[in-house]
């Protein structure tokens, strides 16, 4: 089984901060890491492959140093790795950026199965996976939960909405999305470390992989940013000390205040 | 396109501490923007020497597109409560730009379609098919998209459900046009564009977004952000629409499908208790289980308690687990880092029980108490029970 595993490059979350004084996000001085979500499909591709062989190929696009995502990859058991990287794809919106992918993936070379992460923890949209399927032209499943069964060109899975599962049999090459608990990633070894350092990784360019400028970036991006602004702050409200009786009172006062459903002031 | 005349500029660096994605840095005494600028003009409003220029390519014209559509979304036949709300909202915005309300909706047996018409929907617009009972994405963003080229409505809105989550994108690509995630503010503004605005970096920020050339302007909305309208009697048309059996073929085949009992999803509760590292140990998620439950509520966890395997991966509230928005959420034994308050930071009401009285969840706790979560979660519950038997 061929499968293509998307990854991307986020701040890394254990070092965010914010500024006490303004409350953003720091961004500035980051590491970036692998996007949390994503470790749950490179674990899964690798099961995979060890059950029924075949090769992973990673696929990332961010700036040049996003390539560390890719060596985290290659140092799990992937086997290579390419990185879409290049000044025109600056400011693509999800559409822009599967458009990119797509445009990677053709050419690649045939693949049975392409995983993306459920979503990201800082574009925090979870579009590009089906927007990616759709521009290639195959099926999706998002939500996966298990891999049931691979057999001639189909794969059962099992996916989960919010009050239900689906057992869904699907024809490949299709794309899916894992949810997060569904198994527990493998961290890299130094073995793993040190033959990644022998494994293809290749930085690819707009030109290299076919891609039409105006479908690229913001030319390629519906939509657009046009203003950016701090919510308002939460302002602090009451805190009492201690387990004292008046304490329990005032507290179940103000979720009665509140409207809090259980009172049956809510409907 | 983004240039900076370096004539102009003096290399002040107000861009640089400005731009909130960290996409611009100093070198040589001048701005350089990396490739993930996302073109905000952030930069180009706080620079005082005009130095920063963002180009945009001209308009095209998208006027025969009129009409807001919402997607129908229905389970078993029921339809969900998060189509009334996008109904409410949708009704709002139709009447402001004195265009119409459409409801699109796919399913068998839909049970109260007409209710659809009592919160708002001018048209509704019904596929059914036994094959279009559960759904399959292949299957629903074809009918839909085909029928959106069809009608062409301006805007199209999507409850932010595991369906919609799926289902958007795919018609987006379709369609070629744009779509925004988890909208939590949709204002038509004087250009007849559809603002969208959503938390960014886990609600740190808030991004204004439209979609000026392409349509439909698409977006999804969380369940529960949007409130539906008073049902009265309107006038709203059926339209039976026969389903084209070639839309119909897909290369997904739905096997079986089982309900879950009694779970509610944090996603769509409207109560949580969450538990953090501050719980101390995997049974007292059972304390935590019998508030939620005397509150009628879920219960959630943070990231370090999920870690420590004292609740399930599926439950976990942050940037790495799920964003939840409910009307109360209890934080119990959680400290509110950053990572954890960005997913509950937008909750409409938050009380915090924490033995660390410098605990920063007490920053955002409308209301707090300093306490062992042990010894007030008891007599707390069995104060909620005294104060319900009184009602």
């Amino acid at each position: 089984m061929n499968i293509i595993v998307c990854l991307k490059q986020v701040p890394d979350a254990d070092e965010v901060k914010t500024d006490p004084e303004t409350g953003r996000i720091v961004r500035e001085g980051i590491k970036g890491t692998v996007n949390p979500f994503d470790m749950f499909i490179l674990e899964e591709a690798l099961r995979l492959k060890e059950q029924f062989g075949g090769k992973i190929t990673l696929l990332s696009m961010g700036p040049k140093d996003a390539i560390h995502t890719l060596y985290y990859g290659l140092a799990v058991g992937a086997d290579e790795g390419y990185l879409l990287s290049d000044s025109k794809f600056a400011g693509s919106d999800t559409l822009a950026t599967s458009y990119a992918l797509s445009c990677a993936i053709k050419t690649l070379g045939l693949y049975d199965l392409i995983m993306c992460g459920i979503k990201t923890t800082d574009g925090d949209t979870g579009q590009v996976g089906a927007n990616l399927a759709e521009l290639l032209d195959i099926p999706s499943v998002y939500y996966v939960n298990r891999i049931l069964s691979y057999q001639n060109d189909f794969i059962k899975v099992e996916r989960f909405l919010e009050d239900r599962s689906q057992i869904l049999e699907v024809h490949l090459p299709c794309l899916i999305s894992i949810i997060k608990g569904a198994n527990v990633p493998r961290m890299p070894t130094l073995e793993g470390k040190i033959e990644a350092e022998g494994k293809q990784l290749k930085i690819l360019n707009a030109f290299e992989v076919n891609a039409i400028e105006k479908y690229c970036g913001i030319e390629g991006s519906p939509t657009r940013v046009i203003e950016i602004f701090l919510p308002e702050k939460r302002k602090k409200g009451v805190i009492l000390k201690g387990c004292r009786e008046q304490n329990i009172t005032k507290l179940i006062q103000f979720l009665k205040n509140k409207k809090i459903s259980i009172f049956g002031m809510c409907s | 396109m983004i240039t900076i005349d370096r004539e102009k500029c003096i290399g002040c660096g107000e861009c640089v501490d400005v731009c909130v994605f960290g996409s611009i840095s100093m070198k040589d005494n001048h701005p350089i923007i990396s490739d993930d600028c996302r073109l905000c003009g952030s930069c180009a409003k706080v620079c005082q020497y005009n130095a920063i220029e963002i180009k945009r390519e001209k308009k095209k014209k998208v006027t025969d597109w009129r009409g807001i559509l919402i997607f129908g979304e229905q389970r078993d036949g029921v339809i969900l409560e998060v189509v009334y709300e996008l109904l409410g909202k949708g009704r709002k915005l139709a009447d402001s730009i004195n265009e119409p309300l459409l409801c699109v909706i796919l399913g068998k047996f839909v049970a109260e379609i007409n209710k659809l018409a009592l919160y708002g929907a001018d048209e509704i617009h019904y596929f059914e098919d036994v094959k279009l009972e559960s759904f399959n994405c292949e299957i629903y963003s074809n009918i839909i998209s085909n029928f959106i080229k069809k009608i062409k409505p301006s805007i199209f809105l999507i409850g932010a459900t595991s369906i919609g989550r799926e289902l958007g994108p795919r018609v987006a690509a379709k369609l070629k046009t744009g779509l925004t995630a988890d909208c939590t503010g949709l204002e038509v503004n004087k250009e007849g564009l559809l603002v969208q605005t959503r938390p960014a970096f886990g609600g740190n920020i808030m991004a204004s977004i439209i979609c000026p050339n392409s349509r439909p302007q698409m977006a999804t909305v969380r369940p529960k952000v949007m409130k539906k309208l008073e049902a009265k009697e309107r006038e709203g048309k059926l339209f039976n629409h026969v389903v084209n059996s070639e839309l119909i073929d897909s290369s997904i085949k739905i096997l079986g499908e089982i309900k879950f009992n009694g779970q509610c999803d944090i996603n769509n509760a409207e109560i949580i208790v969450s538990g953090g590292l501050g719980v101390g140990k995997k049974e007292g998620f059972d304390l935590l289980e019998k508030l939620a439950l005397e509150l009628n509520g879920v219960i959630a966890a943070s990231r370090p308690a999920v870690d420590a395997g004292w609740a399930d991966p599926n439950i976990q509230v942050g940037m790495s687990g799920k964003v939840v928005q409910p009307h109360l959420y209890v934080a119990c034994g959680i400290s509110g880092a950053v990572q954890h308050r960005v997913g509950m930071e937008t909750s409409d009401v938050i009380v915090a029980i924490n033995k660390d009285e410098r605990a920063p969840i007490f920053d955002i706790a409308d209301f707090g108490i300093v306490a062992d979560l042990y010894d007030f979660i008891p007599k707390f519950i069995q104060n909620l029970k005294n104060s319900k038997a009184q009602i």
